[in-house]
């Protein structure tokens, strides 16, 4: 081929390939300003104020009612359940992979890990309804069992694999030396893991939970199928409740298209969007600081 | 030196990366059909002057280049002059091999492919180029074998094939040797001072007896600079500069 | 003696959290299989569903599945690869990469319900595309696309610099290097990616909700632009919206295995490349 030609695909290539790294800045910039425009219109017909401390979610009720916290409380209900059992087991077994595990029970491990991350939500939030939910309505002789502390189980489950990898690959950095002055001072390998490992990874560790949160926190179908649903003001983890992504997923199918209503799920969303942006950029903080720290 | 044997030149050349400045006042000839060395402690620049003649830095956005670049009477960064067709003319061995992940055939197919020679010539080129580099007889029975299989010294020679095959006027080497055992890096020399009649050579080094047995011409290089050159036996025996003294008693380096 | 016995002690407590990670994986594909194999049959993967769900199989929801999972594959892979090709081989460090790459962790912690309202703002109103296979299968491409860019610039950055050297030095333009040397070198890696990212595509529910699954649609051969089924989709229904639940239960069984044996095949598939490729290195 002529010289000329090879230069000119090699020209235009780059240019394409330009185009697509700008896209990208267009499609999240394109979720922000589809969520903002409608929930700007949705803030012409509510109040702010009544959407931020409202107590009700009932926007088919008469009057409608628009407040969000009952559905944030449910959110954060929710995973924070999830993170109190998913931090502990995943810290463990971060540990346990990274400091006693050898080489073959790892290569065992890991693909174990990767495939729990692999099963749907959906199948996730059925065994939900069909062994938690009866496991847990014996237990407390409630009727189905389907409520915040089936919803925290799920979810810990599926945030289990995303903290125990970003958590060993931490605990991993933690330079070797670190680990030799505290044998050589006579601590046992617990000690050591305790007093030293851990807390040298603490920012990665700290990353590895805020990952975690953010996808307990953004997570539809599982609480969508499990925690029963109900829009009443939730009152403790044996309480059916109703996340902001169940709403989403429950009302959007349903509402006609440019109604209070619908800008409302909008505006839920944007809530949810912001929160999980700020997870997210906090984990991201802290996994910096983890990398400054330890190349320094 | 008479205007003619100078196969290629830099003067007064500056480079910076970022802010940091690697070449101070460069001006440096390299005669026609000789080998000239350049040596001097790692990070004294000489690599990155070496990749300069073959346009090496156009792809790192942080690296600023000033001066001038003749091979022969052409200037190497000229306006309407095309990357490509300097490295056709000034071919470059790195300092660990790094043949393609294809067969040993596709290694040096590929740049004869891509620089448009006729397919029917092509069978020629590449036996002659193995010849020349002397790998043939290891590889006539297995050019379709992955040419990451071979030994690290056959691969070596196997990317100097690649850069004789297309006839540059220039091969910069950039210490060849580094990575190889000493047999093999015996026979990479031999094969350097074979290739010098047909080739125009400049290696760097780290190895001063490298140096001696091979070059012609020895540059030397300190922080950037180019404290001395002249003939490799005279830079060697007689030093003129202190530092040059130095480094070649091996005082630091 | 006490000193070995709190070491034992220590060291049961970190086994024990690894072995309930490990057990939760047990349960859900014990529970799974014991309960979903009864359903399996030829009859279930090919035929359509009858008498109102209650009976028949899920073959429209494979195929919508499947043919979803290629149109993410269409819009996400070639998007993705050269976004990271972009990325790693062209873009110097200045503001401007460093919003692109911001924006695709951003983007990579977007809830997938989010990505549902904006292909239904985007697609199926904006462009006028309406609920439709495409609509949803362009909703996913997006939803996968940051996981696609951020593991094809990883496997491009393995490979280092001398190999792009290589072929510039033999007179190959960038783009030349880019596609002869380059991409061939980081396939495996790319492919790993590519196939774990459509596992989990094929998987997913939330962004598809409104952007044109449909309940039961009776034309298995779906066109792009109609309605479709899928079978997360059909599990959900099956196991909450149905009207008669407890008696679809092993139909709900049956298609979640289906969905799980289709998602565990493609992540088999990725650590299968990922394993040839560690041993030939």
């Amino acid at each position: 081929m002529q010289l000329r030609a090879r230069e000119r695909i090699d020209h235009s290539v780059k240019l394409l390939v330009k185009t697509t790294g700008f896209l990208v800045i267009a499609i999240l910039g394109g979720i922000f300003f589809m969520l903002l425009w409608n929930t700007a219109a949705f803030f012409l017909k509510i109040k702010p104020m009544d959407f931020i401390t409202g107590t009700q979610w009932n926007p088919s009720g008469n009057p409608a009612t628009y407040g969000i916290l009952p559905l944030l409380v449910s959110t954060c209900l929710v995973t924070l359940g999830a993170m109190v059992i998913a931090i502990p087991l995943g810290i463990g077994t971060a540990s346990f992979l990274s400091e006693y595990a050898g080489k073959r029970l790892k290569n065992i491990l890991k693909p174990i890990i990767e495939m729990l991350a692999a099963v749907p939500s959906v199948a996730i939030g059925f065994l939900g309804i069909v062994i938690l939910g009866p496991g847990i309505a014996q237990l407390t002789g409630q009727p189905n069992g389907l409520n915040a502390l089936n919803g925290a189980i799920l979810l810990a489950v599926m945030a289990l694999p995303t903290i125990i990898t970003v958590a060993e690959d931490a605990l991993h950095g933690v330079p070797h030396m670190y680990k030799e002055a505290s044998y050589a001072v006579g601590a046992s390998k617990w000690k050591t893991l305790i007093y030293v490992t851990i807390p040298a990874a603490a920012p990665g560790i700290l990353a590895a939970v805020m990952l975690g949160v953010g996808r307990a926190i953004g997570e539809t179908m599982t609480v969508l199928m499990a925690t029963g649903n109900a829009s009443a003001f939730p009152k403790g983890f044996f309480n059916s409740v109703r996340t902001i992504t169940a709403t989403i997923a429950i009302e959007m199918g349903e509402v006609p298209y440019q109604t209070t209503h619908y800008y409302s799920l909008f505006a839920i969303a944007a809530v949810l969007f912001l929160i999980t942006l700020a997870v997210n950029l906090l984990g991201e903080h802290y996994v910096n600081k983890f990398r400054k720290y330890h190349s320094a | 030196m008479n205007k003619d044997d100078i196969k290629l030149s830099a003067s007064s050349v500056n480079l910076w990366f970022g802010n940091k400045q690697v070449l101070k006042n460069i001006n440096v000839s390299f005669p026609k059909n000789q080998i000239t060395a350049l040596i001097g402690p790692s990070g004294c620049g000489k690599s990155t002057l070496l990749r300069c003649f073959n346009r090496m830095h156009d792809l790192s956005p942080d690296a600023r280049i000033e001066g001038k670049f003749l091979l022969e009477q052409q200037d190497l960064y000229e306006n309407d002059l095309s990357v490509t067709q300097v490295r056709s003319r000034i071919g470059m061995v790195f300092q660990k091999a790094n043949p393609f992940p294809k067969s040993i055939y596709e290694n040096i197919n590929y740049g004869l492919k891509i620089n448009d020679v006729p397919k029917e010539k092509r069978q020629s080129i590449i036996e002659n180029a193995l010849k020349e580099s002397y790998i043939w007889e290891e590889v006539k029975d297995e050019m379709q074998k992955p040419a990451t299989r071979l030994s690290g010294g056959q691969q070596q020679r196997l990317c100097i094939a690649r850069a004789v095959s297309l006839r540059p006027e220039v091969i910069l080497m950039d210490e060849p040797c580094s990575a190889l055992d000493p047999l093999s890096t015996l026979k990479i020399e031999e094969l350097i001072v074979k290739l010098k009649k047909d080739y125009t050579i400049i290696i760097v080094t780290h190895n001063m007896q490298q140096a001696q047995r091979v070059a012609d011409k020895t540059v030397f290089m300190y922080l950037g600079e180019i404290i001395e050159e002249g003939d490799t036996k005279t830079l060697f025996s007689d030093p003129k500069n202190d530092l040059t003294a130095n480094y070649v008693k091996g005082h630091f380096g | 003696m006490i000193k070995k016995l709190t070491s034992v002690i220590e060291w049961s407590t970190l086994l024990l959290s690894t072995g309930i990670v490990c057990l939760f994986l047990i349960i859900i594909l014990w529970d799974l299989i014991s309960k979903g194999a009864p359903s399996l049959s030829w009859e279930f993967v090919s035929t359509l569903p009858r008498e109102g769900m209650t009976k028949g199989g899920i073959l429209p929801a494979i195929i919508g599945t499947v043919l979803l999972t290629m149109i993410t594959a269409l819009v996400a892979v070639p998007f993705g690869i050269s976004c990271a090709i972009y990325l790693n081989e062209y873009a110097s460090d200045n503001w401007v990469t460093r919003l692109i790459r911001a924006s695709i962790r951003n983007l990579a912690g977007v809830p997938s319900i989010i990505y549902g309202l904006f292909g239904l703002a985007l697609f199926v109103q904006g462009l006028q595309m309406g609920t439709s296979l495409l609509s949803a299968g362009f909703t996913l491409g997006l939803l996968s696309l940051p996981y696609i860019i951020i593991t094809t610039e990883e496997a491009l950055r393995r490979i280092p610099a001398s190999t792009r050297e290589a072929a510039l030095a033999v007179g190959a333009t960038q783009f030349e290097s880019i596609v002869d040397v380059v991409l061939p070198s980081a396939l495996p890696g790319i492919l790993t990616g590519v196939v774990l990212t459509l596992s989990r595509a094929a998987g997913e529910t939330a962004p598809i909700l409104f952007t044109g699954v449909a309940f039961y649609i009776n034309n298995p051969s779906g066109f792009i632009n109609q309605e479709f089924m899928s079978l997360p989709y059909h599990l959900y229904m099956l196991s909450t919206q149905h009207q008669a639940i407890e008696e679809v239960r092993p139909l709900a069984y049956g298609t979640a295995l289906v969905l799980i044996i289709v998602v565990f095949l493609l992540n088999l598939t990725a650590f299968y490349i990922r394993y040839k490729h560690s041993k030939n290195e």
